[in-house]
């Protein structure tokens, strides 16, 4: 099938998708935009997080056709141009970055808390990031962060 | 000083490069090297790999643990569209079988089947969904054989035998001074019976990686493993290749945690690259990540320890039940770790200690974080409570008076290295203030045990408070030739010093490539340092495990400094003449006298490079009696664990976790933190949420949907 979308502001047409392909599989080895990750594909660890018409989405779980005429934002999309965004710049400073693996992910979730909640408390922060799954630090930077780009007012 | 190199063949995929970075010597917290590109999606990983042509990859596995293979028919999966091929054992044209120790893992099997889940044919195909369909269409004719899933019937004599060295894999026993006449001496005596589960890694890369023939009938593997110099042996033997003609180059790791020191899918992608003459990339997905890789060893556990009324321990008596599952792995070492921390950090006058391996039907069990050491630890704090209890003494007093001290000896016979402050970070813990403890009833829900479940409002709540000490062997034991290779040059470029430091050490989060360059830093007085990436060009660096790389490959970073170093002030002394005194590089110029006497830029017309090999002093294997000097040194570590139960249900909350522990010096302070959280969280999740589920030889959580991680909700 051929699939219309727009990806990180740009408008991007595919061919010969096969109807079975997710969201993420498009993104990835289509689209060339291989920073939202494939760790479970069935939406327990949050590592391919996206925004889909605004909302924070598991692209595993999306079906391509459902994208169709989608707006989407991928961690390649969050920063604007070369400068990263506070949120990517608070993860790098804290050290909430170890493999990385579950990064994308992380940094698209925390940037959603914080759109909606710029001064989230220590227990909105944890509710918030529950669905993210990540095994190399023990979250405990990544909550650093995320306290860190809220104090200097990300979003 | 180096070991023969590998020919260097140009390579068929451009190297993502090193990225220069700048300030950030030894002890400093600088940022690591990898964290923009991770941040912005931008780094590759093995599972982003792509190239023109390429083709996936897809394993055929065994829904049975233990059956005979009668015959494989791959024909009708070979005729379909688009699949390009379809191999069997008896395409595999060198050795049919790998392992890290013991080759006894078939690279596809023939005749038996050892587990669920082991490997059977491979499929190439043009769409990851054709691969599969493919594998469906493979007919296998299985005759189902009964599995031997308990790993204490499986060591008994008459037991079927899985392999034909017999079911144990391996037995350690330590005999240590004379438990039977000592035995009379104590005055309390505590018995107890311990389990720990199987454990997952759990790492959230995937396995994966992608093979590109080179044409000549060689092959690239662009991959994420621990060990890059290993991985090539094992796959150039199976493949019936000289090893210069398999080169490895790491791609971006996503976590390790030791379920990436074996093979997985290295063999099979670059069988079916070569066969197919594409480039072949393999994925595995989460589900067959659990049959793909070693787990946590299971062990049963019994003790016996006696101690005199004033709580001096008097001797132990331990036996431990490893079950190794179908292959070997790295199941020898972990036999030998168990034995000889099964006693804990503590003096112990008398022990003995009997160690059993076991080969069963169930999953292999290899290397996992603090192999051995995490089974046992659980054993013997275990013990040390109950003797508490039993002494009427505090459980911290208990182990504070008999923890071991440098000059003791280990019940193995090594001799304890100093430092070994077990009684210090014992009481540096105890003396952490104690987290407030807030009135239970009327919290916020998130705030206790359950969670939003909402079990409970706080009634039927209760505190507690927990401390335990472990250590294990930093590096590798027993005889093992550890060592690493770097090789470091220093040139001119853009009119600014550089330093290039290039090793094969994998970096799998941990953050070694940052460490590498502080390390650089801080011995050449540069400030512009680039890690290359790792591959097998340059001399083997050691595995990415036993805690052993900032110590090992950090050493050979420093010591090809040195060596650097050394023919700089060479050429120094020839420009200046012999006189010219105590020679240093600060800031890129030498320094003598502390007056700069010539920029470095003047005397680096041509580059320096040297490779340098390092090693730690020797270890030996055990004797009979498991006495040797076994291990090279120790890492000791205290912890509370502050929780609150619900009685009724039994769920659990994590208060708090606190820890002191013997790091040595810091090199990269944050990242040293980042590693210790790390590691309590996954020691906290196999304490209340992880274990695989084995039924029948089965597994029956290979999700995260139903095998628990800790999550932000779980954590402290």
């Amino acid at each position: 099938m051929q699939l219309r979308l727009e990806v990180n502001g740009e408008k991007r047409e595919v061919d010969s998708v096969w109807e079975g392909e997710s969201l993420l599989y498009v993104l990835r080895e289509r689209l060339g935009l291989p920073g939202s990750k494939n760790a479970c594909e069935q939406g327990e660890c949050g590592s391919c997080s996206v925004y889909m018409d605004g909302i924070l989405v598991c692209s595993c779980l999306v079906l391509s056709g459902q994208a169709e005429g989608r707006e989407v934002v991928t961690v390649e999309g969050i920063a604007g141009g070369d400068e990263l965004h506070p949120v990517q710049e608070a993860f790098v400073e804290a050290g909430a970055v170890q493999c990385g693996f579950c990064t994308p992910g992380f940094v698209v979730a925390t940037h959603d808390l914080l759109r909606r909640k710029p001064e989230p408390t220590d227990a909105e922060i944890r509710e918030a990031l529950a669905g993210n799954l990540c095994r190399c630090t023990g979250y405990e930077k990544i909550l650093d962060a995320v306290r860190l780009a809220a104090e200097e007012g990300a979003l | 000083m180096t070991r023969a190199q590998t020919v260097p063949a140009t390579p068929t995929r451009e190297s993502p490069g090193a990225p220069v970075t700048r300030p950030g010597g030894i002890g400093e917290s600088t940022t690591r090297a990898d964290g923009v590109p991770k941040v912005t999606g931008e780094f590759e990983y093995s599972s982003d790999l792509s190239m023109d042509g390429m083709l996936w990859g897809a394993t055929l596995r065994s829904p049975h643990p233990h059956a005979n293979i009668w015959s494989v028919d791959a024909s009708e999966a070979e005729a379909m569209r688009g699949v390009f091929a379809v191999l069997t054992h008896e395409d595999v044209p060198g050795r049919k079988v790998y392992g890290m120790e013991i080759p006894d893992q078939p690279v596809l099997a023939w005749e038996r089947v050892r587990f669920q889940g082991e490997p059977v044919a491979v499929v190439a195909a043009d769409h990851p969904e054709t691969a599969r369909l493919a594998l469906e269409k493979v007919s296998v004719e299985y005759e189902v054989l009964d599995p031997l899933v308990d790993a204490e019937e499986a060591i008994k004599e008459d037991a079927p035998k899985l392999h034909l060295s017999g079911n144990v894999l391996r037995h350690v026993r330590i005999e240590h001074s004379d438990v039977g006449s000592a035995a009379a001496e104590a005055e309390v005596v505590v018995k107890g019976e311990y389990e720990v589960g199987m454990q997952d890694q759990a790492f959230l890369g995937p396995e994966s990686g992608l093979a590109v023939p080179d044409g000549e009938g060689g092959v690239d593997l662009y991959i994420s493993t621990q060990w890059l110099h290993v991985d090539r042996d094992q796959i150039a033997e199976s493949l019936g290749l000289p090893p210069e003609m398999v080169r490895l180059e790491l791609s971006g790791v996503g976590g390790a945690f030791g379920g990436r020191e074996d093979l997985s899918m290295q063999i099979h992608a670059c069988l079916l690259a070569l066969h197919t003459e594409r480039p072949v990339k393999m994925v595995y997905n989460r589900e067959e990540s659990f049959y793909g890789h070693v787990h946590r060893h299971p062990a049963k556990m019994s003790y016996e320890h006696g101690a005199t009324k004033s709580g001096e321990l008097v001797y132990v008596k331990a036996r431990f039940v490893l079950d190794g599952g179908a292959y070997a792995s790295s199941s020898m070492a972990v036999c030998l770790n168990a034995a000889t921390f099964a006693c804990g950090p503590y003096k112990m006058p008398n022990a003995e200690v009997e160690s059993y391996l076991a080969y069963t039907n169930n999953p292999p069990c290899g290397a996992m974080r603090g192999f051995g050491a995490v089974q046992a630890c659980f054993g013997h704090e275990s013990q040390m409570d109950r003797l508490a209890v039993a002494l009427g003494m505090d459980p911290v007093e208990l182990r504070i008076q008999n923890a071991i001290e440098p000059g003791d000896r280990f019940p193995f016979g090594q001799e304890v290295p100093p430092p070994a402050p077990v009684a210090e970070i014992l009481e540096r813990v105890k003396a952490m203030p104690m987290p407030e403890e807030k009135e239970v009833m009327g919290r916020d829900l998130r705030e206790l045990p359950g969670g939003v479940s909402n079990t409970t409002h706080g009634e039927g709540v209760r505190r507690g408070v927990g401390y335990a000490v472990s250590f294990k062997n930093i590096g590798f034991s027993a005889g093992f030739d550890d060592y690493s290779t770097a090789r470091v040059t220093l040139s001119v470029e853009d009119g600014e010093p550089l330093v290039r430091v290039h090793t094969a050490a994998a970096e799998v989060g941990q953050g070694l490539i940052t460490l590498q360059a502080q390390i650089a830093r801080t011995e050449l007085g540069v400030e512009r340092v680039a890690v290359l990436q790792a591959d097998t060009r340059v001399g083997s660096a050691g595995s990415t495990s036993a805690s052993r790389q900032s110590y090992v490959t950090g050493g050979a970073v420093q010591k090809a400094c040195e060596a650097v170093r050394e023919r700089l002030f060479e050429r120094v002394r020839e420009e200046l003449g012999e006189d010219s005194g105590d020679l240093s590089v600060e800031n890129g110029d030498i320094v003598s006298g502390g007056e700069v006497v010539l920029p470095l830029s003047e005397v680096l017309d041509e580059e320096i490079e040297e490779t340098v090999e390092y090693r730690h002093k020797p270890t030996y294997p055990p004797d009979e009696n498991g006495q040797g000097d076994v291990h090279v040194q120790f890492a000791y570590a205290a912890h509370r664990a502050v929780v609150e139960v619900d009685v009724e249900l039994g769920l659990v909350r994590v208060v708090e976790l606190a820890t002191a522990q013997d790091v040595g010096k810091a090199i990269n302070p944050q990242a040293l933190e980042g590693q210790i959280e790390g590691g309590v969280a996954q020691g906290l999740g196999l304490a209340l949420l992880e274990e695989l589920q084995i039924k029948d030889g089965r597994i029956q959580n290979a999700s995260f949907t139903d095998y628990l991680l800790p999550t932000t909700l779980d954590m402290p």
